[in-house]
């Protein structure tokens, strides 16, 4: 069978690498933990690994060098443990003369832009969102040749440390407009969006006792957006409602998706899907990957 | 002008009230600087644009249209009606009667605007009371808004309309004597126009009327005056400052600990200057200050101001995701609690303490603690609480006054972390995984750059045979 699409391998430049050869990247890309270890946000930092060859991006990355940026340290409360990883960190990156760091972590991006400076890391951060955007901007990303989401519902949710952390609402929503897909807003959106629940290092520990997980409380609202079902919208809302009960949802060739630019949203979203038992009609995937997917680069 | 004893009397009458409120005020004042410095100078131009904007204008209140627009009206009442106490306070000490009246149109002008503004002061109150006790709102409930909160939330409603009632009696009787006596009352009174049939027709009943209306709007502001230090109401005057003062960096920027960063840097350099430690007038070193907070104290002052700006609106915990899935934590509590130990601990209000009425309830009783943990974290808030906190930022954002609930929260995580190891068991173990492996996770460092093996992108435009 011959192959439509010629694949090539991308040979991930290393930051070492290139100041051993005297070369300095553009732009450094901040990995993080969750793109590093987590089996499904890999997927994501391969996606934007892909878009950055594919756009022939000057970029380089950490590799071994980079360690955790002390966020979950930090919002615990263990500032010890988070300068200690901070300066750590901005030992390597002030090493290697880093100016331009871009990132598909808000708590990463958040950390490095708003906190690094005053222990003497002073760069310009980006997030990978603003990054894509700008991309698109620049024609540089036109989300053609690759799967269509023309038509298939998505709907966006803020994570907390890209919008009311930093005010970046509009930048993710920007490039999911180029999917030319049918954008659908929740109700606590943008200032007043809902957390997924993980911020504030509950990523990493139980709930405390309550009625509902956050997560489970942000899915439902999320998939009765996407599916129009205005019972659970109300309900939701605590308010008494007389819509029909359960509508069936808009089946989009492809199925409906909920937009994450966040390592923590994604896991807590995905997991909501799943325990709605949702699946196999709703998928969540970051921008990364859905700009991959539509502009072709998947091999 | 008719210079009398009454005159005398209200001389002594607003001279106390005034008085007995700056005194109530430098109490309160004092209870805020018992907080850690904190430099809010400079970026002048930068606050009062933004107190035009939050404060002045209310932007952050037009999130919810209902109660914006309530609020408004009684917002607005309180500045215009506050136009004619001056008045009030003039005639009360030179014993004039209405003497803006020589502005003619321009007078009646302002008496008709405050007529319309009273009379919808009352609406307004009116559905504020629906609110809170008929048809209640969400948010005006939870176990922080029991007791003393509840009823000052009710106290400042009947206040507002007693107010109101005096205006009008003190307006109606006045029209009413004029009108019988055939004289030309000074002003426009589009609502009492409408009151005087409920008056008796006897001038000097009236004029007695008009002068028990007149000393009841005005003893009236002044006893309310000096309830506000008691009461949630604060806000009306605390607001204002309280926004100057509020963070104008992101809101996903925590605050850096210094002496933290000293110490750190330290042992990264041996070479870096470790500034010198404060020391006393004596020459002694000053104990070192807790990480983090433990009590009141240990927050900053902004924090503390944050406390008496509050007005237990309830916006914070109706978006807290903590609280909307029934955890413990209540961004409001956080603050009512901020301001209760305040008055436990220093100076307590007038009137009603909450030490003494009402907040006990708050307290878990099985809870015996000893002197040394009654303070604010354990004594009011419990780590439950702390933990359940997202640090989302939605109280932050949804606070129509700029109180930053999640400082105080982050501040009482770093005690419970840096001074009494608490934090709990699965944090541990993250830290531990972020010190042995760089990550939040086990994951060998080794490993961190597997991400990259067999990466492949699709070659566009190449169409291979």
């Amino acid at each position: 069978m011959a192959e439509l699409t010629a694949k090539r391998p991308v040979s991930v430049p290393v930051m070492a690498d290139l100041a051993a050869r005297g070369e300095s990247p553009e732009i450094l890309f901040w990995v993080g933990c969750a793109g590093a270890f987590d089996d499904r946000y890999k997927r994501v930092t391969r996606a934007f690994v892909r878009i950055l060859d594919h756009v022939g991006v000057n970029y380089a990355v950490l590799g071994m060098e980079e360690s955790c940026t002390g966020d979950p340290a930090k919002r615990a409360g263990n500032e010890f443990l988070f300068q200690m990883q901070a300066m750590t960190n901005i030992a390597t990156l002030n090493g290697y003369g880093i100016k331009k760091v871009v990132t598909a972590c808000p708590h990463c991006f958040n950390t490095i832009k708003n906190e690094y400076p005053a222990l003497g890391g002073e760069y310009e951060v980006m997030h990978h969102s603003s990054f894509l955007q700008q991309l698109i901007n620049e024609g540089k990303v036109k989300a053609e040749g690759g799967e269509s989401f023309k038509g298939r519902r998505i709907t966006f949710h803020d994570s907390c440390y890209l919008g009311r952390a930093n005010n970046i609402y509009e930048a993710p929503r920007a490039v999911l407009e180029v999917l030319d897909a049918d954008l659908v807003e929740m109700k606590r959106c943008k200032t007043n969006g809902l957390c997924c629940g993980a911020g504030g290092a509950q990523m990493w520990k139980d709930a405390e006792p309550g009625n509902k997980e956050v997560n489970i409380e942000r899915t439902e609202e999320a998939l009765a957006t996407l599916d129009g079902n205005a019972a659970v919208l109300d309900n939701l809302r605590g308010v008494q409602s007389n819509a029909p009960a359960d509508p069936a949802p808009a089946k989009a060739a492809g199925g409906s998706v909920i937009a994450v630019a966040c390592p923590f949203c994604m896991t807590m979203m995905a997991d909501g899907v799943k325990n709605k038992e949702r699946e196999q009609d709703v998928q969540v995937f970051d921008l990364a990957e859905l700009i991959a997917s539509a502009e072709g680069l998947n091999a | 002008m008719h210079f009398s004893i009454q005159n005398i009397i209200f001389l002594l009458v607003a001279l106390a009230g005034f008085g007995l409120f700056a005194w109530q005020a430098s109490r309160i004042r004092a209870n805020v600087l018992q907080g850690r410095d904190r430099d809010m100078s400079g970026h002048v131009q930068e606050r009062l644009w933004k107190t035009l904007l939050v404060a002045f204008g209310q932007q952050k209140m037009f999130k919810r249209l209902t109660p914006a627009f309530l609020h408004l009206i009684v917002y607005v009442g309180f500045i215009v009606i506050n136009i004619e106490v001056i008045e009030i306070m003039v005639d009360g000490l030179f014993g004039t009667h209405r003497f803006l009246q020589f502005a003619g149109p321009a007078y009646s002008a302002l008496t008709g605007i405050n007529e319309i503004l009273g009379a919808l002061v009352i609406v307004a109150v009116t559905a504020f009371w629906w609110r809170r006790n008929v048809n209640v709102v969400k948010r005006f409930t939870g176990p922080e808004m029991r007791a003393w909160p509840k009823m000052d939330g009710n106290i400042i409603l009947y206040v507002e309309v007693v107010l109101m009632v005096a205006l009008f009696l003190m307006n109606t009787a006045d029209l009413k004597a004029h009108q019988l006596q055939n004289l030309t009352m000074p002003g426009a009174f589009p609502v009492s126009q409408f009151l005087t049939g409920l008056l008796p027709d006897s001038v000097p009943a009236l004029h007695m009327l008009e002068r028990v209306g007149w000393w009841a709007h005005i003893v009236g502001i002044l006893l309310f005056l000096n309830y506000l230090p008691s009461s949630k109401h604060f806000h009306i005057i605390l607001a204002f400052p309280n926004v100057f003062f509020s963070r104008l960096i992101p809101q996903g920027q925590f605050s850096n600990v210094e002496s933290i960063m000293h110490e750190v840097k330290s042992m990264m350099d041996p070479s870096y200057p470790v500034p010198a430690p404060a020391t006393n007038p004596d020459g002694s070193a000053v104990a070192p200050a807790p990480f983090g907070a433990k009590d009141v104290n240990d927050l900053a002052w902004t924090n503390l101001l944050n406390a008496y700006s509050c007005t237990e609106c309830g916006r914070c915990t109706s978006v807290c995701p903590a609280n909307i899935t029934g955890k413990l934590l209540s961004p409001r509590k956080i603050i009512m609690d901020t301001r209760d130990r305040m008055e436990e601990k220093y100076n307590a209000p007038l009137i009603f303490s909450p030490a003494l009425y009402g907040a006990a309830a708050k307290h878990d009783p099985q809870e015996q603690l000893d002197k040394e943990n009654h303070t604010l974290l354990r004594g009011y808030v419990t780590p439950e609480e702390l933990w359940a906190c997202t640090t989302c930022n939605a109280c932050v954002e949804a606070c129509p006054v700029n109180i930053n609930p999640l400082e105080s929260i982050v501040e009482m995580r770093r005690f419970l972390v840096l001074e009494e190891s608490a934090a709990p068991n699965a944090l541990n173990a993250m830290f531990s995984n972020i010190e042995n492996n760089g990550a939040p996770w086990a994951f060998s460092p080794s490993d961190r750059f597997n991400w990259a093996d067999d990466l492949f992108v699709a070659e566009k435009g190449t169409v291979q045979a």
